[in-house]
Protein backbone atom coordinates (compact mmCIF):
# COMPACT_ATOMS: atom_id res chain seq x y z
CA UNK A 1 0.00 0.00 0.00
CA UNK A 2 2.03 3.22 -1.20
CA UNK A 3 0.27 5.46 0.84
CA UNK A 4 1.18 4.08 3.82
CA UNK A 5 3.35 6.22 6.15
CA UNK A 6 5.49 4.57 9.01
CA UNK A 7 6.72 6.63 11.52
CA UNK A 8 10.02 6.15 13.72
CA UNK A 9 11.08 6.28 16.86
CA UNK A 10 7.53 5.00 18.38
CA UNK A 11 6.63 2.52 20.91
CA UNK A 12 4.98 0.01 19.08
CA UNK A 13 4.86 -0.17 15.00
CA UNK A 14 2.49 2.16 13.58
CA UNK A 15 0.63 2.56 10.21
CA UNK A 16 -1.30 6.09 8.87
CA UNK A 17 -3.05 5.38 6.17
CA UNK A 18 -5.58 7.81 4.76
CA UNK A 19 -8.96 7.22 5.68
CA UNK A 20 -10.46 6.03 2.74
CA UNK A 21 -7.55 3.09 3.04
CA UNK A 22 -8.74 2.14 6.79
CA UNK A 23 -11.12 -0.32 6.03
CA UNK A 24 -9.35 -2.05 2.95
CA UNK A 25 -5.99 -2.58 4.89
CA UNK A 26 -7.77 -3.56 8.10
CA UNK A 27 -9.35 -6.28 6.09
CA UNK A 28 -6.16 -7.90 4.77
CA UNK A 29 -4.43 -7.64 8.25
CA UNK A 30 -6.93 -9.20 9.70
CA UNK A 31 -7.62 -11.88 6.81
CA UNK A 32 -3.82 -12.49 5.83
CA UNK A 33 -2.45 -16.15 7.67
CA UNK A 34 1.13 -14.87 8.82
CA UNK A 35 -0.46 -11.14 9.94
CA UNK A 36 -3.60 -12.38 11.27
CA UNK A 37 -5.05 -9.14 13.40
CA UNK A 38 -8.08 -10.97 14.92
CA UNK A 39 -8.57 -8.94 18.15
CA UNK A 40 -8.97 -5.45 18.64
CA UNK A 41 -7.70 -4.20 21.88
CA UNK A 42 -8.65 -0.44 21.94
CA UNK A 43 -10.15 1.66 18.97
CA UNK A 44 -9.99 5.92 20.27
CA UNK A 45 -9.51 9.39 18.57
CA UNK A 46 -7.12 11.90 19.61
CA UNK A 47 -8.01 15.72 19.17
CA UNK A 48 -4.86 17.13 17.70
CA UNK A 49 -6.83 20.68 16.68
CA UNK A 50 -5.93 20.73 13.51
CA UNK A 51 -6.76 17.51 12.60
CA UNK A 52 -8.58 13.96 14.54
CA UNK A 53 -6.38 11.20 14.66
CA UNK A 54 -8.24 7.59 14.95
CA UNK A 55 -6.21 5.08 16.58
CA UNK A 56 -6.73 1.49 16.55
CA UNK A 57 -4.27 -0.86 18.85
CA UNK A 58 -4.53 -4.34 16.72
CA UNK A 59 -3.24 -7.62 17.98
CA UNK A 60 -2.90 -11.39 17.04
CA UNK A 61 -4.22 -13.61 19.30
CA UNK A 62 -1.89 -16.77 17.62
CA UNK A 63 1.48 -14.56 17.24
CA UNK A 64 0.98 -12.32 19.82
CA UNK A 65 2.42 -9.43 18.18
CA UNK A 66 0.75 -5.74 17.68
CA UNK A 67 0.20 -3.01 15.08
CA UNK A 68 -1.32 0.49 15.85
CA UNK A 69 -3.48 1.18 13.28
CA UNK A 70 -3.80 5.04 12.64
CA UNK A 71 -5.75 7.25 10.13
CA UNK A 72 -6.04 11.31 10.20
CA UNK A 73 -8.96 13.51 9.48
CA UNK A 74 -8.76 16.87 8.64
CA UNK A 75 -12.04 17.99 8.43
CA UNK A 76 -13.08 19.34 11.42
CA UNK A 77 -16.93 20.35 10.37
CA UNK A 78 -17.66 16.93 9.25
CA UNK A 79 -15.27 13.74 10.16
CA UNK A 80 -15.98 10.95 8.40
CA UNK A 81 -14.47 7.01 8.55
CA UNK A 82 -15.17 3.58 7.37
CA UNK A 83 -16.63 1.56 10.05
CA UNK A 84 -14.13 -1.69 10.79
CA UNK A 85 -17.72 -3.34 12.44
CA UNK A 86 -17.81 -6.09 9.89
CA UNK A 87 -14.60 -6.91 11.12
CA UNK A 88 -14.60 -6.31 14.38
CA UNK A 89 -18.07 -6.54 16.31
CA UNK A 90 -16.39 -4.97 19.26
CA UNK A 91 -15.53 -1.82 17.21
CA UNK A 92 -19.31 -1.08 16.68
CA UNK A 93 -19.30 -0.06 20.45
CA UNK A 94 -16.14 1.85 20.47
CA UNK A 95 -17.19 3.56 17.29
CA UNK A 96 -20.19 4.98 19.21
CA UNK A 97 -17.91 6.34 22.43
CA UNK A 98 -15.80 7.70 19.67
CA UNK A 99 -19.01 9.25 18.14
CA UNK A 100 -20.56 10.35 21.23
CA UNK A 101 -17.33 12.11 22.85
CA UNK A 102 -15.57 13.17 19.25
CA UNK A 103 -18.30 13.43 17.01
CA UNK A 104 -16.36 11.58 14.49
CA UNK A 105 -18.82 9.85 11.77
CA UNK A 106 -18.88 6.52 10.84
CA UNK A 107 -19.87 5.42 7.67
CA UNK A 108 -21.72 1.43 7.30
CA UNK A 109 -21.89 1.85 11.18
CA UNK A 110 -25.64 -0.10 12.06
CA UNK A 111 -26.33 1.79 14.86
CA UNK A 112 -24.28 4.95 15.57
CA UNK A 113 -26.04 6.47 18.09
CA UNK A 114 -24.58 8.39 21.08
CA UNK A 115 -23.12 6.26 24.10
CA UNK A 116 -23.38 7.95 27.29
CA UNK A 117 -24.64 11.75 26.82
CA UNK A 118 -27.48 13.21 25.63
CA UNK A 119 -28.03 14.53 22.18
CA UNK A 120 -27.87 17.99 22.49
CA UNK A 121 -24.73 17.77 24.52
CA UNK A 122 -21.35 18.74 22.84
CA UNK A 123 -18.58 16.29 21.47
CA UNK A 124 -16.56 16.99 25.06
CA UNK A 125 -13.20 15.33 24.27
CA UNK A 126 -12.60 17.95 21.68
CA UNK A 127 -10.37 20.05 22.83
CA UNK A 128 -12.35 23.44 21.73
CA UNK A 129 -15.04 22.24 23.89
CA UNK A 130 -16.38 24.80 26.63
CA UNK A 131 -18.88 24.11 29.43
CA UNK A 132 -19.02 27.04 31.81
CA UNK A 133 -21.89 25.25 34.22
CA UNK A 134 -19.54 21.99 34.60
CA UNK A 135 -16.28 22.29 33.95
CA UNK A 136 -14.26 24.83 35.65
CA UNK A 137 -11.11 26.53 33.98
CA UNK A 138 -8.10 27.34 36.03
CA UNK B 1 -67.59 -3.76 18.08
CA UNK B 2 -65.16 -1.65 19.42
CA UNK B 3 -64.40 -3.85 22.23
CA UNK B 4 -64.29 -6.60 19.98
CA UNK B 5 -61.87 -5.26 18.21
CA UNK B 6 -59.80 -4.49 21.02
CA UNK B 7 -60.32 -7.63 22.41
CA UNK B 8 -58.62 -9.53 19.01
CA UNK B 9 -56.13 -6.69 19.27
CA UNK B 10 -54.58 -8.14 22.42
CA UNK B 11 -54.57 -12.02 21.16
CA UNK B 12 -52.65 -10.54 17.81
CA UNK B 13 -50.37 -8.65 20.19
CA UNK B 14 -48.90 -12.11 20.84
CA UNK B 15 -46.69 -10.98 17.85
CA UNK B 16 -45.28 -7.86 18.94
CA UNK B 17 -42.24 -7.24 21.05
CA UNK B 18 -42.80 -7.16 24.56
CA UNK B 19 -39.88 -5.06 26.02
CA UNK B 20 -39.59 -5.01 29.62
CA UNK B 21 -36.75 -2.80 31.45
CA UNK B 22 -34.19 -4.99 33.70
CA UNK B 23 -32.51 -1.60 35.70
CA UNK B 24 -31.36 0.94 36.37
CA UNK B 25 -31.08 -0.38 39.54
CA UNK B 26 -30.74 -4.08 39.55
CA UNK B 27 -29.08 -6.13 42.88
CA UNK B 28 -27.42 -8.66 39.81
CA UNK B 29 -25.40 -5.49 38.92
CA UNK B 30 -22.35 -4.00 40.46
CA UNK B 31 -23.98 -0.11 39.82
CA UNK B 32 -26.72 1.39 37.39
CA UNK B 33 -27.19 -0.18 34.00
CA UNK B 34 -30.44 -0.58 32.05
CA UNK B 35 -30.98 -3.99 30.31
CA UNK B 36 -33.76 -3.07 27.62
CA UNK B 37 -34.87 -6.99 27.44
CA UNK B 38 -37.13 -7.62 24.24
CA UNK B 39 -39.07 -10.94 25.42
CA UNK B 40 -41.11 -13.83 23.27
CA UNK B 41 -43.00 -15.77 26.47
CA UNK B 42 -40.30 -15.91 28.93
CA UNK B 43 -37.61 -16.36 26.09
CA UNK B 44 -34.90 -13.47 25.07
CA UNK B 45 -35.20 -12.13 21.77
CA UNK B 46 -32.65 -9.57 22.39
CA UNK B 47 -31.78 -6.90 24.36
CA UNK B 48 -30.52 -3.45 24.49
CA UNK B 49 -27.86 -2.07 27.10
CA UNK B 50 -28.17 1.57 27.97
CA UNK B 51 -25.44 2.89 29.81
CA UNK B 52 -24.13 6.33 31.07
CA UNK B 53 -26.41 6.78 34.17
CA UNK B 54 -22.59 7.50 35.98
CA UNK B 55 -20.25 8.69 33.06
CA UNK B 56 -18.47 10.78 35.08
CA UNK B 57 -15.75 12.11 32.19
CA UNK B 58 -12.79 10.24 34.31
CA UNK B 59 -10.67 10.99 30.67
CA UNK B 60 -11.56 14.64 30.15
CA UNK B 61 -10.76 15.07 34.24
CA UNK B 62 -6.93 13.39 33.15
CA UNK B 63 -6.31 16.26 30.77
CA UNK B 64 -6.62 18.74 33.71
CA UNK B 65 -4.89 16.75 36.29
CA UNK B 66 -1.62 15.56 37.03
CA UNK B 67 0.06 11.75 36.61
CA UNK B 68 -0.27 11.91 40.54
CA UNK B 69 -3.90 12.92 40.59
CA UNK B 70 -4.92 10.60 38.02
CA UNK B 71 -3.98 7.73 39.94
CA UNK B 72 -6.97 8.61 42.15
CA UNK B 73 -9.65 8.68 39.65
CA UNK B 74 -8.38 5.47 38.21
CA UNK B 75 -9.76 3.68 41.61
CA UNK B 76 -13.30 5.32 40.88
CA UNK B 77 -13.30 3.02 38.13
CA UNK B 78 -13.27 -0.66 38.09
CA UNK B 79 -13.37 -0.15 42.57
CA UNK B 80 -12.87 -3.66 43.01
CA UNK B 81 -9.57 -3.94 40.69
CA UNK B 82 -8.40 -0.09 42.36
CA UNK B 83 -4.65 -1.69 43.14
CA UNK B 84 -3.98 -2.89 39.52
CA UNK B 85 -5.56 0.22 37.84
CA UNK B 86 -3.31 2.26 39.86
CA UNK B 87 -0.82 -0.05 38.75
CA UNK B 88 -1.41 0.71 35.08
CA UNK B 89 -0.79 4.35 35.72
CA UNK B 90 2.06 3.74 37.41
CA UNK B 91 3.49 1.78 34.88
CA UNK B 92 3.05 3.60 31.87
CA UNK B 93 4.67 6.76 33.33
CA UNK B 94 7.47 4.67 34.49
CA UNK B 95 8.09 3.22 31.30
CA UNK B 96 7.85 6.54 29.51
CA UNK B 97 10.57 7.97 32.22
CA UNK B 98 12.69 5.09 31.70
CA UNK B 99 12.48 4.64 35.64
CA UNK B 100 13.61 1.49 36.90
CA UNK B 101 11.84 0.41 40.46
CA UNK B 102 13.22 -1.29 43.00
CA UNK B 103 13.31 -5.16 43.21
CA UNK B 104 10.89 -4.90 46.17
CA UNK B 105 8.38 -2.50 44.97
CA UNK B 106 7.66 -5.01 42.21
CA UNK B 107 7.19 -7.85 44.13
CA UNK B 108 5.30 -6.18 46.77
CA UNK B 109 3.16 -4.72 43.81
CA UNK B 110 2.42 -8.27 42.94
CA UNK B 111 1.32 -9.59 45.97
CA UNK B 112 -1.16 -6.42 46.40
CA UNK B 113 -2.45 -7.54 42.58
CA UNK B 114 -3.18 -10.89 43.73
CA UNK B 115 -4.28 -10.13 47.01
CA UNK B 116 -7.24 -8.00 45.13
CA UNK B 117 -7.54 -10.93 42.47
CA UNK B 118 -8.56 -13.15 45.16
CA UNK B 119 -11.00 -10.25 46.93
CA UNK B 120 -12.67 -9.15 43.74
CA UNK B 121 -13.28 -12.79 42.95
CA UNK B 122 -14.21 -13.45 46.42
CA UNK B 123 -17.04 -11.11 45.86
CA UNK B 124 -18.51 -11.95 42.99
CA UNK B 125 -18.59 -15.55 44.11
CA UNK B 126 -20.89 -14.57 46.63
CA UNK B 127 -22.72 -12.04 44.51
CA UNK B 128 -23.30 -14.32 41.81
CA UNK B 129 -24.19 -17.34 44.47
CA UNK B 130 -26.88 -15.22 45.87
CA UNK B 131 -27.92 -13.75 42.38
CA UNK B 132 -28.98 -17.72 41.72
CA UNK B 133 -30.84 -18.00 44.92
CA UNK B 134 -27.86 -19.66 47.43
CA UNK B 135 -27.99 -16.63 50.01
CA UNK B 136 -25.21 -18.82 52.10
CA UNK B 137 -22.66 -17.79 49.84
CA UNK B 138 -22.85 -14.27 49.98
CA UNK B 139 -22.24 -14.53 53.83
CA UNK B 140 -19.09 -16.97 53.17
CA UNK B 141 -17.63 -14.65 50.55
CA UNK B 142 -17.96 -11.83 52.60
CA UNK B 143 -16.46 -13.09 55.76
CA UNK B 144 -13.39 -14.59 53.89
CA UNK B 145 -13.19 -11.17 52.15
CA UNK B 146 -12.78 -9.50 55.23
CA UNK B 147 -9.59 -10.83 56.42
CA UNK B 148 -7.33 -8.92 52.88
CA UNK B 149 -9.51 -5.65 53.71
CA UNK B 150 -8.43 -6.30 56.94
CA UNK B 151 -4.33 -6.22 55.43
CA UNK B 152 -5.19 -3.38 53.12
CA UNK B 153 -6.59 -1.36 55.79
CA UNK B 154 -3.41 -2.26 58.28
CA UNK B 155 -1.04 -1.53 55.41
CA UNK B 156 -2.91 1.75 53.63
CA UNK B 157 -5.14 2.84 55.54
CA UNK B 158 -8.23 2.50 53.38
CA UNK B 159 -10.42 -0.62 52.13
CA UNK B 160 -11.26 -0.70 49.24
CA UNK B 161 -10.18 2.56 47.20
CA UNK B 162 -6.25 2.33 48.03
CA UNK B 163 -4.69 4.48 46.27
CA UNK B 164 -1.51 3.37 47.43
CA UNK B 165 1.00 3.19 44.75
CA UNK B 166 2.48 6.55 43.19
CA UNK B 167 4.80 6.98 39.85
CA UNK B 168 8.05 4.84 41.30
CA UNK B 169 6.92 2.97 44.00
CA UNK B 170 4.53 3.05 46.60
CA UNK B 171 3.25 5.72 49.05
CA UNK B 172 5.23 4.51 52.05
CA UNK B 173 6.32 1.01 52.73
CA UNK B 174 3.72 -1.75 53.94
CA UNK B 175 3.33 -2.06 57.51
CA UNK B 176 5.92 -4.87 59.35
CA UNK B 177 2.50 -7.05 60.29
CA UNK B 178 2.04 -7.30 56.05
CA UNK B 179 4.22 -10.46 55.43
CA UNK B 180 2.96 -12.47 58.55
CA UNK B 181 -0.97 -11.85 58.14
CA UNK B 182 -0.78 -12.26 54.36
CA UNK B 183 0.82 -15.86 55.06
CA UNK B 184 -1.86 -16.26 57.48
CA UNK B 185 -4.77 -15.68 55.47
CA UNK B 186 -3.38 -18.06 53.05
CA UNK B 187 -3.39 -20.52 55.35
CA UNK B 188 -7.12 -19.51 56.57
CA UNK B 189 -8.41 -19.16 52.79
CA UNK B 190 -6.75 -22.60 52.25
CA UNK B 191 -8.77 -24.41 54.52
CA UNK B 192 -11.84 -22.10 53.47
CA UNK B 193 -11.84 -22.14 49.50
CA UNK B 194 -13.15 -26.02 49.23
CA UNK B 195 -15.96 -25.21 51.15
CA UNK B 196 -17.07 -22.82 48.51
CA UNK B 197 -16.73 -26.14 46.21
CA UNK B 198 -18.59 -27.52 48.76
CA UNK B 199 -21.77 -25.08 48.68
CA UNK B 200 -22.04 -24.25 45.55
CA UNK B 201 -20.09 -25.58 43.16
CA UNK B 202 -21.52 -29.38 43.28
CA UNK B 203 -24.50 -28.07 43.63
CA UNK B 204 -27.24 -30.19 41.78
CA UNK B 205 -29.21 -26.97 41.73
CA UNK B 206 -26.58 -24.44 41.08
CA UNK B 207 -24.98 -26.81 37.91
CA UNK B 208 -28.80 -26.82 36.56
CA UNK B 209 -28.67 -23.55 35.95
CA UNK B 210 -25.31 -22.83 35.14
CA UNK B 211 -24.18 -25.48 33.03
CA UNK B 212 -24.91 -25.06 28.94
CA UNK B 213 -25.96 -21.64 29.57
CA UNK B 214 -24.92 -18.39 27.72
CA UNK B 215 -23.06 -20.39 25.14
CA UNK B 216 -20.30 -17.82 24.04
CA UNK B 217 -17.86 -19.51 21.53
CA UNK B 218 -13.98 -18.53 21.07
CA UNK B 219 -14.77 -16.74 17.65
CA UNK B 220 -17.37 -14.27 19.64
CA UNK B 221 -15.06 -13.92 23.04
CA UNK B 222 -12.14 -12.69 20.53
CA UNK B 223 -14.47 -10.82 18.44
CA UNK B 224 -15.60 -8.86 21.13
CA UNK B 225 -12.94 -8.49 22.67
CA UNK B 226 -14.07 -10.19 25.20
CA UNK B 227 -11.10 -10.93 28.11
CA UNK B 228 -10.28 -12.19 31.73
CA UNK B 229 -11.70 -15.21 33.54
CA UNK B 230 -15.19 -14.85 31.07
CA UNK B 231 -13.13 -15.10 27.57
CA UNK B 232 -10.86 -17.66 29.14
CA UNK B 233 -13.86 -19.85 29.97
CA UNK B 234 -14.09 -19.78 25.84
CA UNK B 235 -10.59 -21.02 25.94
CA UNK B 236 -9.58 -17.40 24.51
CA UNK B 237 -5.38 -16.94 26.13
CA UNK B 238 -5.98 -13.71 26.90
CA UNK B 239 -3.99 -13.32 29.87
CA UNK B 240 -1.55 -10.35 29.82
CA UNK B 241 0.26 -11.55 32.51
CA UNK B 242 1.45 -14.50 30.29
CA UNK B 243 1.54 -12.71 27.07
CA UNK B 244 3.46 -9.62 28.40
CA UNK B 245 5.18 -9.94 31.96
CA UNK B 246 5.13 -7.24 34.56
CA UNK B 247 5.92 -6.72 37.84
CA UNK B 248 7.33 -10.08 39.60
CA UNK B 249 5.20 -12.03 36.88
CA UNK B 250 8.19 -13.27 35.14
CA UNK B 251 9.76 -14.51 38.19
CA UNK B 252 6.90 -17.41 39.31
CA UNK B 253 5.56 -20.19 38.04
CA UNK B 254 1.65 -20.07 37.37
CA UNK B 255 -0.72 -21.58 34.93
CA UNK B 256 -3.37 -19.63 32.57
CA UNK B 257 -6.80 -21.12 33.53
CA UNK B 258 -8.46 -21.50 30.15
CA UNK B 259 -11.65 -23.70 29.74
CA UNK B 260 -13.62 -25.08 27.23
CA UNK B 261 -17.07 -25.46 28.19
CA UNK B 262 -17.84 -21.46 27.01
CA UNK B 263 -20.90 -21.39 29.47
CA UNK B 264 -21.62 -20.00 32.50
CA UNK B 265 -20.29 -23.08 34.58
CA UNK B 266 -16.95 -22.67 32.59
CA UNK B 267 -16.32 -18.82 33.40
CA UNK B 268 -17.15 -19.92 37.14
CA UNK B 269 -14.56 -22.56 36.61
CA UNK B 270 -12.21 -20.48 35.43
CA UNK B 271 -12.47 -17.88 38.37
CA UNK B 272 -12.48 -20.23 41.07
CA UNK B 273 -9.24 -22.02 39.82
CA UNK B 274 -7.62 -18.57 39.48
CA UNK B 275 -8.15 -18.30 43.62
CA UNK B 276 -5.56 -21.47 43.73
CA UNK B 277 -3.37 -19.87 41.30
CA UNK B 278 -3.11 -16.32 43.05
CA UNK B 279 -2.79 -17.89 46.05
CA UNK B 280 0.51 -20.09 44.45
CA UNK B 281 1.67 -17.00 43.16
CA UNK B 282 1.36 -14.85 46.77
CA UNK B 283 3.13 -17.98 48.27
CA UNK B 284 5.84 -17.90 46.13
CA UNK B 285 6.97 -13.92 46.64
CA UNK B 286 5.73 -13.78 50.16
CA UNK B 287 8.93 -15.01 51.86
CA UNK B 288 11.47 -13.30 48.92
CA UNK B 289 10.48 -9.99 49.74
CA UNK B 290 13.62 -8.02 49.00
CA UNK B 291 15.08 -5.69 50.98
CA UNK B 292 15.20 -1.86 49.59
CA UNK B 293 13.48 1.03 48.94
CA UNK B 294 10.36 1.18 48.38
CA UNK B 295 10.04 4.08 45.96
CA UNK B 296 12.58 5.10 43.24
CA UNK B 297 14.32 8.64 43.38
CA UNK B 298 11.31 10.94 41.10
CA UNK B 299 11.00 14.67 40.26
CA UNK B 300 8.64 15.69 42.09
CA UNK B 301 6.53 17.23 39.37
CA UNK B 302 5.89 14.56 36.95
CA UNK B 303 6.94 15.57 32.74
CA UNK B 304 6.71 13.12 29.99
CA UNK B 305 8.48 13.61 27.38
CA UNK B 306 6.27 14.10 24.23
CA UNK B 307 5.13 10.63 22.41
CA UNK B 308 2.45 8.41 23.01
CA UNK B 309 2.74 5.14 25.77
CA UNK B 310 0.42 2.71 25.78
CA UNK B 311 0.47 -0.04 28.76
CA UNK B 312 -1.64 -3.44 29.41
CA UNK B 313 -1.93 -5.63 32.64
CA UNK B 314 -4.15 -8.00 33.75
CA UNK B 315 -7.40 -6.71 36.19
CA UNK B 316 -9.53 -9.35 38.04
CA UNK B 317 -12.14 -8.89 35.34
CA UNK B 318 -10.04 -8.66 32.09
CA UNK B 319 -7.26 -6.56 30.01
CA UNK B 320 -6.84 -2.74 31.07
CA UNK B 321 -5.10 -0.77 28.33
CA UNK B 322 -3.91 2.70 28.93
CA UNK B 323 -3.47 4.65 26.14
CA UNK B 324 -1.23 8.08 26.30
CA UNK B 325 -0.60 10.88 24.51
CA UNK B 326 1.41 13.22 26.07
CA UNK B 327 2.96 16.92 24.50
CA UNK B 328 5.61 17.24 26.79
CA UNK B 329 3.35 18.80 29.83
CA UNK B 330 2.89 17.73 33.38
CA UNK B 331 -1.08 16.53 32.35
CA UNK B 332 -1.73 14.38 29.60
CA UNK B 333 -2.84 15.94 26.14
CA UNK B 334 -5.35 12.69 25.70
CA UNK B 335 -5.21 9.46 28.10
CA UNK B 336 -7.78 6.58 26.89
CA UNK B 337 -8.63 3.58 28.97
CA UNK B 338 -9.87 0.42 27.52
CA UNK B 339 -11.54 -1.10 30.04
CA UNK B 340 -12.51 -5.16 29.81
CA UNK B 341 -16.11 -4.42 31.53
CA UNK B 342 -16.74 -2.17 28.73
CA UNK B 343 -16.11 -5.03 26.31
CA UNK B 344 -17.30 -7.40 27.85
CA UNK B 345 -21.00 -5.85 28.31
CA UNK B 346 -21.71 -5.93 25.09
CA UNK B 347 -20.89 -9.43 24.10
CA UNK B 348 -24.48 -9.81 26.68
CA UNK B 349 -26.88 -9.50 23.26
CA UNK B 350 -24.80 -12.32 21.54
CA UNK B 351 -24.60 -14.69 24.48
CA UNK B 352 -28.43 -14.13 26.27
CA UNK B 353 -30.47 -14.49 23.10
CA UNK B 354 -32.50 -17.15 23.05
CA UNK B 355 -32.29 -18.31 26.91
CA UNK B 356 -34.56 -17.27 29.48
CA UNK B 357 -34.85 -14.60 31.14
CA UNK B 358 -33.60 -16.46 34.60
CA UNK B 359 -30.78 -17.21 32.72
CA UNK B 360 -30.00 -13.71 32.06
CA UNK B 361 -29.16 -13.29 35.66
CA UNK B 362 -27.11 -16.01 35.70
CA UNK B 363 -25.11 -14.58 32.50
CA UNK B 364 -25.03 -11.24 33.53
CA UNK B 365 -23.48 -12.18 36.60
CA UNK B 366 -21.07 -14.90 35.25
CA UNK B 367 -19.54 -11.62 33.20
CA UNK B 368 -19.02 -9.83 36.79
CA UNK B 369 -19.32 -6.57 35.37
CA UNK B 370 -18.56 -3.66 37.22
CA UNK B 371 -20.73 -0.54 35.60
CA UNK B 372 -18.43 2.45 36.89
CA UNK B 373 -15.66 0.58 35.34
CA UNK B 374 -18.13 0.95 31.43
CA UNK B 375 -19.47 4.10 31.88
CA UNK B 376 -15.52 5.78 33.21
Amino acid sequence: MPEAVFPEGTQLLEVIVPARKLFSLAERLKSDPILAFDYLISQTAVDFTTKFTVVCHLDSVKFRHMLVLKTELTDRENPVVDSLTALYPTAEFFEREIFDLFGIRFNNHPNLKRLFLEDDYGFPLRKDFRDEINIIER
Amino acid sequence: MMSEEIIKDVIVGENEDYIINMGPQHPSTHGVLRLEVCLKGETVKYLVPHIGYIHRGIEKMCEANTYQQIIHLTDRMDYLSAHINNEAVCMIVEDAMQVEVPERVKYIRTILDELNRIASHQLWWCAFGMDLGALTSFFYGLRDREHILDIFEESFGSRLLHSFLCPGGLMHDVHPNFQKRTKEFIKYFKTKLPEYDQLLTGNIIFQNRAIGIGHMSRETAIGYGVTGPSGRGSNFACDVRKIAPYGAYDKVQFNEILETGCDVFARYKVRMAEMWESMSIIEQLIDNIPEGDYTAKMKPIIKLPAGEYFRRVETARGELAVYVVSDGNKSPYRMKFRTPNFSNLFVMNEIASGYKIADLIAISGSLDLVIPDIDR
